[in-house]
């Protein structure tokens, strides 16, 4: 028997996306009417040929993985890692059979249990007891295993109480630690979670992966997608760095994160559109990110206190009202640090269609020395992201003698602080 | 230690077998079904007994009484209004239910394994047990009537299976279709609505003029239904046999083509849903 559990040759997923043409407003009736007829006439083309109907003028193929290879062995755990849009979620897909890949194959041994999101299948009108043998089963539990484990469950959901209430009763707190107790019980040979750690509270997140690295130290094999860099290297040995869908780089996993921090950025000018986007896009897309720092020199490196310049370009496709831009400094650890917001500092206006250029203009940045991403949007107050673009690049803050008094800063950065915030401290007080 | 091969276009030569192990979810989720179907209403599982009965009030006045359409031998023509009814409620609770039932739960096909089949198959049990609380009224009324069964009652079983068999196929097949075209969410009310006139539900398949019966026939729920008589009115109402057959045929067609299809479309849910 050999030692590989997971094998993956030539890995590939093809999507196929529709664009909306762009185009200008309709000048007669007759156009609207000969575009509708031709849609329909696209469509039951699509029906009758058995393809299944994509929205959009134009179509484009994208691959969101492709000539995957990698080998995972017995009892190791594995973190994927990369930013959004690198395939993580669509490998962690086709390793747990919901999608069916492109081209190539995977081989795989033993049974395999995926955990893409908290609580699947619970329902809201059933209650908590119900919903454990629910989700369990859907989790592929077995009856008489749940049964083994109920009390277990319970005791770590920490919902005694309320076992009997329906869950849409419950706080989403309750819930989120309901559905993950169950999922912590699974024992299968290979478990694959996707960035389940997002939810819940501090405290029990904490415990959740204190439950999961017991579970990797069981000898079973982990593969585990994440954002938090540290629940990362809590958890796993080794790691796999995916980029536009290809394995850039696989080993032991602080090489593989160094190798991350690296090539996520320090570019001090991003062409957006290359990266994936969130949100409607109705209104505006981003275009281009670009940094300087207060001489106006490109840089993605500045002192502690330093002042730095960050430019987008928006494209309006119409006119926008309550127009908001903002951007996002976060930590490895996928904790947000830092907004800065255009609406916060009374920035306030509407955008006629076009081409706008911002510029934010941070005068001091106060973060202690280290790397950190940086996301942005664009949205209309009061409504949810019209388009967002997160990690776009990383910029690098270095220490600096930002107070004059020759801090260390590095040292407090390393064990984990992030923000600094001055103070005043004075002896008003001595007992003799 | 199982190995499982995941390669484009392959289908597993397991899948069966893979489908027995999957049985308790299989219990569960139409267990989930059952219990969630008439959480949050005042009278609950009385709405099982209330629409076929009311139905059938309303089908015996206006084909009974007002149409003055004959009933089979000497059956009380409510009997013979509800003898149908029975069928066909059940037959078309199934096929709304398992043909909605993939789009239903989107939200488990994206995000956990297991053979799809399970989904519509489970919600034909939501379908039986609400078959199964009607048939008191049955029993209600052979009371009332004071109407002996034949020996023919014991095959009613055969034909409880014929019933769901048939809203198995046409379900498969729509549930799969309607993951690609959301069109076909629309048809399914429509047909049912449709086919509740079309079939023998309201008056006695002998009203069909002769030459026309096994063309009738051609609906696979002439054949359900003129059994379901056949085992409640007893020989009042006997079968029609080629006719019967046909039904027969048809209804092993579109099990055939809906377990085909489904099969084959199968491992592109995720992708389209």
């Amino acid at each position: 028997m050999s030692d590989i559990v997971i094998k993956a040759e030539n890995l590939g997923k093809k999507y196929v996306i529709g664009h909306q043409a762009e185009r200008g407003s309709y000048t007669a009736l007759r156009d609207v009417l000969m575009h509708n007829a031709q849609t329909l006439w696209n469509k039951t083309k699509d029906l009758a040929t058995g393809k299944p109907i994509i929205q959009g003028d134009t179509l484009e193929e994208v691959w969101a993985l492709k000539d995957v290879n990698f080998e995972i062995r017995r009892g190791e755990a594995v973190g994927i890692i990369g930013r959004n849009g690198a395939g993580k979620s669509t490998l962690l897909k086709i390793l747990s059979r919901i999608v069916e890949p492109s081209t190539g194959r995977v081989t795989i041994e033993g049974r395999v249990a995926s955990l893409l999101e908290v609580g699947t299948g619970f329902h809201p009108e059933l209650t908590g007891r119900e919903n454990i043998y629910l989700n369990g089963t859907i989790l592929g539990m077995t009856r008489a295993e749940i049964k083994r484990k109920f009390d277990e469950i319970v005791a770590f959901a920490e919902v005694e109480k309320y076992l009997d209430t329906p869950v849409k009763r419950y706080s989403s707190g309750m819930y989120v630690r309901l559905a993950f107790a169950v999922a912590a019980h699974l024992e299968p040979e290979i478990l694959v979670i996707d960035e389940i750690l997002a939810v819940g509270d501090a405290q029990f997140q904490k415990k959740c992966l204190g439950k999961m690295s017991t579970v990797a130290k069981q000898g079973r094999t982990v593969l585990f997608v994440s954002h938090n860099m540290s629940a990362v290297v809590g958890l796993c040995r080794s790691a796999m760095l995916l980029e536009l869908g290809q394995v850039v780089i696989m080993g032991p996993v602080k090489e593989v994160i160094n190798r991350y921090t690296l090539t996520a950025g320090c570019e001090t000018s991003v062409d957006l559109e290359r990266l994936p986007h969130g949100g409607s896009g109705a209104f505006a897309r981003l275009q281009m990110l670009s940094l300087f720092n207060d001489t106006g020199e490109p840089t993605g490196t500045f002192p502690m206190g330093g002042t730095a310049i960050m430019r987008l370009r928006v494209h309006c496709h119409q006119h926008m009202t309550n127009f908001e831009i903002g951007v996002k400094i976060s930590s490895w650890a996928g904790v947000a640090v830092h907004y800065f917001v255009s609406t916060w500092e009374g920035m306030r206006c509407d955008l006629g269609e076009g081409i706008h250029l911002f510029e934010i203009t941070i005068p001091k940045i106060m973060l202690l020395p280290g790397k950190y991403l940086i996301g942005a949007w664009v949205l209309r107050e009061g409504n949810p992201a019209d388009d967002h673009v997160q990690e776009i690049t990383t910029i690098e803050v270095v220490g600096s003698d930002v107070n004059g008094y020759g801090a260390d800063f590095e040292r407090y950065a390393y064990s984990g602080c992030e923000v600094y915030a001055p103070s005043h401290c004075s002896i008003v007080k001595i007992n003799e | 230690m199982s190995t499982i091969v995941i390669e484009p276009g392959r289908t597993e030569k397991n899948y069966w077998v893979d489908l027995w192990h999957y049985r308790e979810l299989f219990l569960i989720l139409a267990w989930r079904d059952i219990s969630v179907r008439y959480k949050q209403t005042i009278i609950g599982i009385l709405w099982a007994i209330l629409r076929p009965f009311l139905t059938m009030v309303v089908f015996t006045v206006i084909f009974g009484r007002i149409a003055k359409l004959p009933s089979d031998g000497s059956a009380p023509y409510a009997l013979l209004v509800f003898a149908a009814l029975l069928p066909w409620s059940l037959f078309s609770n199934a096929l709304s239910e398992s043909s909605n039932s993939l789009i239903g739960n989107a939200n488990l096909i994206g995000k956990v394994y297991f053979p799809r089949l399970i989904i519509p198959v489970a919600t034909l049990v939501t379908a039986f047990i609400d078959f199964l609380i009607s048939f008191i009224i049955l029993i209600g009324m052979i009371v009332y009537y004071q109407f002996t069964p034949g020996w023919q009652m014991l095959l009613l079983p055969f034909f409880i299976i014929l019933a769901l068999l048939a809203s198995l196929g046409p379900g498969l097949w729509i549930t799969a279709l309607n993951v690609k075209y959301r069109d076909f969410r629309y048809i399914i009310p429509f047909v049912v609505q449709f086919g509740l006139y079309v079939s023998p539900v309201g008056f006695s398949s002998k009203v069909v003029p002769e030459q026309w019966r096994l063309l009738y026939s051609l609906n696979p729920m002439v054949g359900v239904i003129d059994g379901f008589r056949w085992c409640i009115l007893g020989g009042n109402s006997p079968i029609y046999v080629p006719g019967f057959l046909l039904s027969l045929a048809i209804i092993a067609f579109f099990l055939w083509l809906g377990v085909t299809r489904f099969r084959k479309t199968e491992k592109t849910f995720a992708d389209l849903i």
